[in-house]
């Protein structure tokens, strides 16, 4: 699926988890992800990030990082 | 099988706890206090003649029919204007009486025709059986008087006719339309002997009548009467049935010849609609029959084939070949299926476990992903559970109704009539809307405060209506300790008294001013039951998600959940959208609302079904379209759904579609998307099967199958039939056995049954051992989830702006007459009243455009044009414009975007940035829509 899009709604999603701060925040988005989002899904986004693709908020790309790092994508 | 004839009491039921015991003609009889002794007596089982008198409408004592005698009384009182009182000693067959009802019939049988053999309503007229009741046995006057006779009958209406020679000016018709439906279309012009119903305009077509058949229904004679029952003859039996269009989910009695529908009437004792009903229901049913029906299975290589007629077998061994083929060349996670909102409950589960335990994967979704599923998250989240917490019923005892983001009178027009009944009998109205929707102000009805907001800052409106409430000292502090999570509300009511909610600040996002906003949160907080009704204007925003819970938020804090009058309330936009969610229909829920990932969940049904499930959620209607665009999703199987038409950005669906080797479209019609499609199931109408339909208010209704399938097979023979070809045995033996299984696997559905229905008629989720007959109003004493969450809920303006390119902003939506991509309504007389979609204007905006009323325009986004008239109105603000989208000539939603709710991919209908400006006719584009869709729909003659 185009990053672009991918990035836009992780994206929007951080945004409502903002309020929880950096701290508490990519747990959050991260465990909304792992919920909502097809494993393909998840698998292109974390592709994204790890080839150097922008465009991510930091709340957002800390919670793809914490996807990449903890959660095993099937 | 014999003609349900319900009872009419006369006058409607008087609620009270007190009773009044007295004696009717010799029978001791106790009712509560306030009915009329018409109603007293039919209770016992005493019928007094009537005419004038129904009990669907207050008692009027015009017709001088339903005459007692009471002992201790002076005269001849009218029994239907006359409570009853203790002791009381009443008569209803005297010599006096009968001499005076004989006089009394004579003078309206010497002015009506004498036709009663080859009139329509001979069988079905209460003036005949009250000529028999009476005993009339002459009339003294002749008829050689002045008459009516001659009054020109009134055809316009496609529906039903009026013939004033046969009115007896009894006034029902016209209490109607003012009682019932609420629209006072209706009066009697002249007096005396010039009397007469009349519409305000030249005709039924063209005034304000809205169709709804109330009328109809309460006249006693032939004067208004459908023109089935003129074509066809008086029914001869009747079956209890399920409305497949809105979500209010009306009963309706479909009247039968054999197997041909003569009419469908609203059922009395229908507890979502207590016998009433809109155009589409009553009258708009005439598509299960229309010539252009498929009935035969098709299917073709390639989308620019013509389509091969087959039979049933080729076509199934077809499609699962198909499927199997794709998943061993791209994975099993490269097909999926998505369920309809037209299909019953039976259906819309077999097809989610066709996918979950068939294909093996969770890419299922249905049709509320463009409308309610951030209902779904938002209730879920805040309250415990994805559903209204009401019944209909419940806005009797509301004393303030909150509307937003929803157009009840069009989209729901039943329930909208009982919400009009509540609004003249006293209690307020807001209206949150970027339109001046018909609610605004209507005969005898005007909203204390229409907040005409900017299409996209619902977020920001509900944020300063709490502002308002926690700042101002409104919060139901009590309700809040007692049923919610008091650090959440602590945390939530920081944020919200911050400046940013403050009505101040939000008038300039919202376009509101702040003390409009003040005043209505201080209504809705202080003005006692105050209830929340919403629809996809909240839902259908990049924050729809966050606007529900706002809502939710609201309705904890001022305390309004839990008990009758009060709630928050979705309306759900098709027949079935809640209960296709009840069953599972999306990727990461299985039926109840459990989530895929919940071992225990699974485990239920992988040992009921026999397989191993998925536990990783399945992919979303739009991640489907964008998965096939990418090539890695390359077979659906759509039941009863039209993508193509009704889903956003319509060149990126054709371009998903177009990139699949295997389109399913099981349907009535070549809708749009089966341009798109290999193979094509012929589906059936409601009309043709058995199964529930659940309402808005979680109301599991019967629906009852008057006629064979057309094609066949009703829809879940065929899920079970490709099912069984793709190697995943199904061997339900009827839809009664889906229920049982989903009432076996479903804690909200464990006491649901056909037999259940059958004995009580319907029943409202949850619907098991704590509440054997279902739940009316949820919440009560407790959430569902223990304690409300309060959430924190920041506005986040749209990235979708208006701009230099595209100054307005366009927000969709639907008309009273069609219903959704109108497939079943442009294929029925409904057409009569919205023949193509239009683009509403501000005269401002049409000024500055030299557009005039009427003029073709363009209407243009970054995603895509279309064009269509325009409609010039105050009822859009300046820089919005809004049109529907029942017609696919128009294809309004190449025009929306991708944008979409953050938390369930909802697409954002209700903002897009756009230009209008005027054109020649269609575009381009519609000019290659319209060859490729005539291309599409060829079919193959029969060899």
């Amino acid at each position: 699926m185009p990053p672009e899009k991918l990035t836009m709604m992780a994206n929007q999603i951080g945004r409502f988890f903002a309020h929880l701060g950096p701290a508490r925040a990519p747990e959050e988005i991260a465990d909304h992800l792992l919920k909502f989002w097809d494993p393909r899904m998840r698998r292109e986004i974390i592709a994204h990030v790890a080839s150097g693709g922008g465009g991510l908020d930091p709340l957002a790309a800390a919670a793809v990082a914490l996807l990449a790092k903890e959660v095993k994508v099937s | 099988m014999t003609l349900i004839k319900e009872t009419d009491y006369g006058t409607p039921e008087a609620i009270n706890e007190k009773t009044v015991s007295l004696t009717i003609d010799g029978h001791e009889v106790t009712v509560a206090e306030g009915t009329s002794i018409m109603r007293a007596a039919m209770e016992a089982g005493i019928a007094v003649p009537k005419l004038c008198a129904t009990d669907s409408l207050g008692a009027f004592g015009s017709c001088r029919l339903c005459l007692v005698e009471i002992e201790g009384r002076a005269g001849t009182p009218a029994s239907c204007t006359t409570p009853v009182a203790a002791g009381m000693v009443v008569a209803t067959q005297t010599g006096r009486l009968a001499k005076l009802r004989r006089g009394v019939m004579e003078l309206y049988i010497s002015d009506h025709p004498l036709d009663c053999l080859t009139c329509a309503a001979n069988g079905d007229c209460e003036l005949q059986d009250m000529a028999g009741a009476v005993g009339l046995r002459e009339v003294r006057y002749g008829y050689d008087g002045a008459n009516h006779f001659a009054a020109a009958q009134d055809t316009s209406n496609p529906y039903f006719a009026f013939d004033p020679a046969k009115c007896i000016v009894c006034s029902r018709c016209v209490r109607a339309c003012e009682e019932v439906q609420g629209t006072f279309a209706l009066t009697i012009a002249g007096r005396g002997f010039a009397s007469k119903v009349a519409t305000g305009s030249d005709d039924f077509l063209s005034s304000e009548c809205v169709s709804c058949g109330a009328c109809v229904q309460a006249c006693p004679t032939a004067t208004l009467i459908e023109k089935s029952v003129v074509e066809i003859g008086q029914p001869e039996h009747s079956v209890v049935t399920t409305c497949a269009y809105c979500g209010v989910g009306c009963n309706f009695k479909a009247e039968m010849r054999g197997e041909q529908v003569v009419r469908m009437v609203p059922y009395k004792d229908g507890k979502a609609n207590h016998g009433h009903s809109c155009v589409k229901g009553r009258f708009a049913f005439g598509y299960a029959t229309h010539r252009e029906r498929i009935l035969t299975p098709m299917i073709r290589d390639n989308i620019t084939d013509p389509w091969r007629k087959v039979s049933w077998e080729e076509a199934i061994a077809h499609t699962a070949a198909a499927f199997k083929r794709i998943q061993a060349t791209y994975g099993k996670d490269a097909v999926g299926g998505i369920t309809s909102s037209r299909c019953t409950n039976e259906e819309t589960y077999l097809v989610q476990q066709l996918v979950r335990a068939g294909f093996g994967n969770n890419n299922v979704d249905t049709c509320a992903r463009v409308c309610h599923s951030p209902t779904g998250y938002g209730l879920k989240s805040t309250f415990g559970t994805s559903a209204g917490t009401q019944d209909f019923d419940s806005v009797d005892e509301s004393d303030v109704i909150l509307v937003i983001g929803a157009n009840p009178t069009d989209a729901h027009p039943v329930f909208a009539s009982r919400m009009k009944r509540r609004l003249r009998a006293g209690a307020k109205l807001i209206v949150i809307d970027p339109r001046r929707i018909d609610l605004v102000r209507s005969p005898h009805i005007e909203a204390s405060h229409h907040l005409p907001i900017r299409p996209g800052t619902n977020v920001a409106m509900v944020n300063a209506l709490a502002h308002v409430i926690v700042t101002e000292g409104l919060v139901n502090e009590a309700f809040v300790r007692d049923y919610c999570e008091w650090d959440a509300f602590q945390d939530w009511a920081e944020f919200i008294a911050r400046p940013e909610n403050s009505p101040e600040t939000v008038a300039a996002v919202a376009g509101v001013p702040a003390e409009e906003i003040r005043k209505a949160a201080r209504l809705y907080a202080t003005g006692g039951n105050a209830a929340i009704y919403y629809g996809l204007g909240v839902t259908e925003h990049s924050q729809g998600t966050t606007t529900v819970i706002a809502i939710a938020n609201l309705a904890m804090a001022t305390g309004n959940i839990g008990r009758r009058g009060v709630g928050v309330n979705p309306l759900r936009g098709q027949n079935n959208v809640q209960g296709s969610c009840d069953m599972g229909s999306f990727p990461h829920e299985l039926p109840g609302y459990r989530h895929i990932s919940e071992p225990a969940t699974r485990a239920i049904y992988e040992k009921i079904w026999g397989v191993a499930l998925d536990a990783e959620p399945g992919l979303r209607i739009p991640n489907m379209i964008d998965a096939a665009v990418d090539g890695s999703f390359k077979g659906l199987y759509i039941q009863g759904e039209d993508i193509v038409q009704s889903d956003p950005d319509t060149q990126h669906m054709i371009a998903g579609l177009s990139a699949m080797e295997c389109v399913v479209v099981q349907d009535l019609f070549l809708n749009e998307t089966a341009n798109y499609a290999h193979v094509f199931l012929p589906g059936s109408s409601f009309l043709e099967k058995d199964g529930t339909f659940t309402n808005a208010e979680r109301r599991i209704n019967r629906v009852r199958r008057v006629m064979r399938p057309k094609n066949g097979y009703a829809d879940w023979e065929i899920t079970q039939m490709l099912s069984n070809a793709l190697g995943y045995p199904m061997h339900y033996p009827d839809p009664a056995a889906i229920m049982d299984e989903i009432a076996r696997t479903t804690p909200s559905f464990a006491g649901v049954s056909f037999a259940l229905l059958d004995r009580v008629g319907s029943v409202q989720w949850p619907c098991n051992e704590a509440a054997p007959e279902g739940t009316p109003t949820m919440h009560i004493g407790g959430f569902v989830r223990g304690q409300g969450h309060f959430m924190i809920t920041e506005y986040v303006a749209t990235e979708e702006r208006s701009g230099p390119r595209f100054p307005l902003l366009l927000t969709t939506g639907r008309i009273l007459s069609q219903y959704n991509v109108g497939a079943q309504t442009r294929r029925t007389d409904n057409s009569v009243w919205h023949e193509e979609d239009r683009l509403e204007i501000h005269p401002h905006d049409a000024e500055q455009r030299g557009i005039r009323d009427g003029d073709w325009v363009k209407l243009e986004s970054r995603a895509g044009a279309t064009a269509l008239r325009a409609l010039i109105t105050d009822r859009v603000a300046p820089g919005v414009v809004y049109t529907t989208f029942h017609h696919p000539d128009t294809q309004a939603n190449v025009v929306t975007t991708e944008f979409s709710d953050w938390a369930t991919n909802c697409p954002e209908y209700k903002v897009t940035a756009v230009q209008v400006a005027r054109a020649n006719g269609p575009t381009e584009w519609q000019e290659s829509y319209r060859q490729h869709a005539e291309r599409s729909r060829r079919i193959l003659a029969a060899e």
